[in-house]
């Protein structure tokens, strides 16, 4: 089995031009729910699957355990989006558009995106390509593990741009607020 | 600059449009019962129509008032709630009691206390109860920026007219209500936000995301939520959060039974007698203060009401 940190960084920090999220400083009962999801093939990936699959039960709770605890440097040099993408990433992110149901990303993320909880994972920071891939997968049905469905329902109602659009803000947002910066 | 000149025609040119396109406008003047409406939803005006002047700066001030209201009218709030977390997308979503709807239909008399109330007392009544704070005094450019957001939002609406969206949906009268079951669904579709504890969430940075439902930072025992009819229409209409009218009718009442019979703030208009508060202001069978509820008499050891400054 290759060795977490190959893709997820020597400290869990991530790796934006792979698109490999950040692990350190996330929850520990949320880590441990998506490596235990990738397990079941709720959260079905072909790369994290039979990763997950190789790793028995106390295992993935001790890699959660491990990676929670770990504190990444911020990543070097944040992704600027350009402006009007920006301004929609924006707004869908901090007001949201109820028009289409949908509450603002901050209302359950956080006002900075830095998560709220074990459930409600921060997305500040985190590439923008992981991020819109999130967002694909619910669309299509590919991850599934989430609470009350919360998650497919907005992904279902956000178009393929508004998708790119938030992804971008959140990959440009600074993670210092979580504790994966400090 | 009067009203007039300030807001231009947008709203009514809309309304008429949407009439137009085949739905019949059919509002219902107040006092009338049963009428149908079949109008399409009223579509305040958006943030950028606000015009940038002293005039616009006021509208904003109440928009910021109105989503961020412990930290920018602070002397006033007495709990981690905010405006908009029971008037969601900050006033304008309709069935969530819409302040556009709400600018419409006031002065209006109200049993709540046997007079007339202007719009600028009905905003005083929200920070007294639904805030646990101090009402701010009639004239107070907190209340002032408030109104005017709100005719902000109303702008080119039918003054007079109860729309459709306004207030909360009153759902059908239960055959009872069942707080066993209502604690089921509490724990099923809503302690993963509000908490276990109804105690809400906060995020690291201690802003508070998920709103307390009940115990001292909530609202108190003389708000509207908390008569379990208001409850019921809002949690139907409106959550769990993104899954509006996903709860059955029986789902929402139970729920709200729930959550409307654990302790709370004290009334404000507590006499010191429990019994004879709760023949005043809440003689309901939706109403639970002064009831014995799994060995607790609500009000009895009740978090203290008016708690300012935050
Ligand atoms: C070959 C590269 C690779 C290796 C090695 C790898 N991962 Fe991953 N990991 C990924 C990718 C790609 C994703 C994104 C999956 C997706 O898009 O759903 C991911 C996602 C995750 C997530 C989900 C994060 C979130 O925010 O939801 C966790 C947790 C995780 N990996 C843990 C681990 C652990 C623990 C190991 C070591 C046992 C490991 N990974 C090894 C590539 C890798
Ligand atoms: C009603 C609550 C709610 C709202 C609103 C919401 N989310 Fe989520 N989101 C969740 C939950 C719950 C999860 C965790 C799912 C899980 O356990 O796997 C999540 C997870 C995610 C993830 C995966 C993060 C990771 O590390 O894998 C992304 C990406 C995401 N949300 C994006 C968004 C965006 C963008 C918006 C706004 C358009 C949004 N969310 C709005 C509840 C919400
Ligand atoms: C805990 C939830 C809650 C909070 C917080 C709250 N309200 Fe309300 N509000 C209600 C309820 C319940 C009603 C009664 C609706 C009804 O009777 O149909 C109401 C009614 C109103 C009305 C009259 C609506 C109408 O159509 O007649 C206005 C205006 C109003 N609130 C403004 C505010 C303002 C301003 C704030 C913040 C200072 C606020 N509310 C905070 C729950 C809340
Ligand atoms: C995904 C998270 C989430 C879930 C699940 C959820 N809520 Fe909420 N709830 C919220 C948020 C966020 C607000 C504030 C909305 C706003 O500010 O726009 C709120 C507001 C409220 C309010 C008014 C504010 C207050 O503090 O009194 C009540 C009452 C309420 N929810 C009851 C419920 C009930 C009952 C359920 C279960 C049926 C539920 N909620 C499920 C997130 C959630």
């Amino acid at each position: 089995m290759p060795a977490c940190a190959s893709c997820h960084g020597d400290s869990g920090g991530g790796n934006a031009e792979g698109g490999f999220p950040r692990l350190s400083g996330l929850a520990e009962d949320y880590l441990a729910h998506e490596l235990d999801s990738f397990a079941d093939g709720s959260r079905d990936h072909e790369i994290m699957g039979p990763i997950a699959q190789g790793l028995a039960p106390e295992e993935r709770r001790a890699l959660a355990v491990f990676y929670a605890g770990l504190r990444a440097p911020p990543p070097d040099g944040t992704p600027q989006p350009d402006d009007t993408a920006y301004d929609r990433g924006r707004m869908l992110a901090q007001t949201g558009e109820w028009t289409k149901a949908l509450p603002a990303c901050a209302q359950c993320h956080g006002p900075a995106g830095q998560g709220v909880g074990a459930a409600f994972p921060p997305l500040a920071g985190q590439p923008a390509a992981y991020l819109a891939a999130q967002l694909s997968a619910w669309k299509a049905g590919t991850r599934h593990n989430d609470p009350l469905g919360l998650m497919k329902g907005i992904a279902d109602r956000l178009s393929d741009d508004d998708a790119t659009a938030v992804a971008a803000y959140y990959a440009a947002l600074p993670v210092t607020a979580i504790g994966g910066g400090r | 600059m009067n009203l007039m000149t300030r807001f231009t025609g947008r709203s009514a040119a809309r309304l008429a449009l949407a009439t137009a396109m085949g739905g019949l406008a059919v509002l219902t003047p107040l006092g009338s019962v049963g009428a149908e409406t079949t109008a399409p939803p009223f579509v305040p005006q958006p943030d950028s129509a606000i015009s940038d002047d002293d005039f616009g700066q006021v509208i904003r001030l109440g928009e910021r008032i109105f989503r961020d209201t412990g930290a920018e009218a602070r002397a006033f709030v007495g709990n981690d709630l905010r405006c908009t977390n029971c008037h969601l997308d900050r006033g304008r979503l309709g069935h969530s009691a819409p302040l556009w709807a709400a600018y419409l239909v006031y002065p209006a008399y109200r049993a709540k206390n046997r007079h007339v109330n202007t719009f600028a007392e009905r905003l005083q009544g929200c920070f007294r109860y639904s805030m646990n704070g101090k009402a701010p005094p009639l004239g107070d450019p907190v209340l002032v920026a408030l109104e005017t957001y709100a005719a902000f939002l109303a702008h080119g609406a039918p003054v007079g007219m109860k729309l459709p969206g306004q207030g909360y949906p009153k759902l059908a009268k239960p055959k009872g209500l069942d707080l066993a079951h209502g604690r089921e669904v509490y724990a099923a579709k809503c302690a993963l936000c509000h908490g276990g504890d109804g105690a809400g969430q906060a995020s690291p940075d201690g802003t508070i995301v998920f709103p307390p439902l009940w115990g001292a930072r909530s609202y108190n025992w003389g708000a509207g939520m908390s008569s379990v009819v208001n409850a019921a229409g809002f949690i139907k209409a409106n959550m769990p959060l993104s899954q509006g009218n996903s709860l059955t009718d029986a789902e929402a009442w139970d729920v709200a039974a729930y959550i409307d019979s654990r302790e709370r703030p004290q009334d404000p208009r507590f006499t010191g007698d429990l019994a004879a508060t709760r023949k005043a202001h809440h003689d309901s069978p939706y109403d639970f203060y002064g009831q014995a509820v799994d060995g607790v008499t609500l009000g009895e050891g009740a978090p203290p009401a008016g708690t300012v400054p935050h």
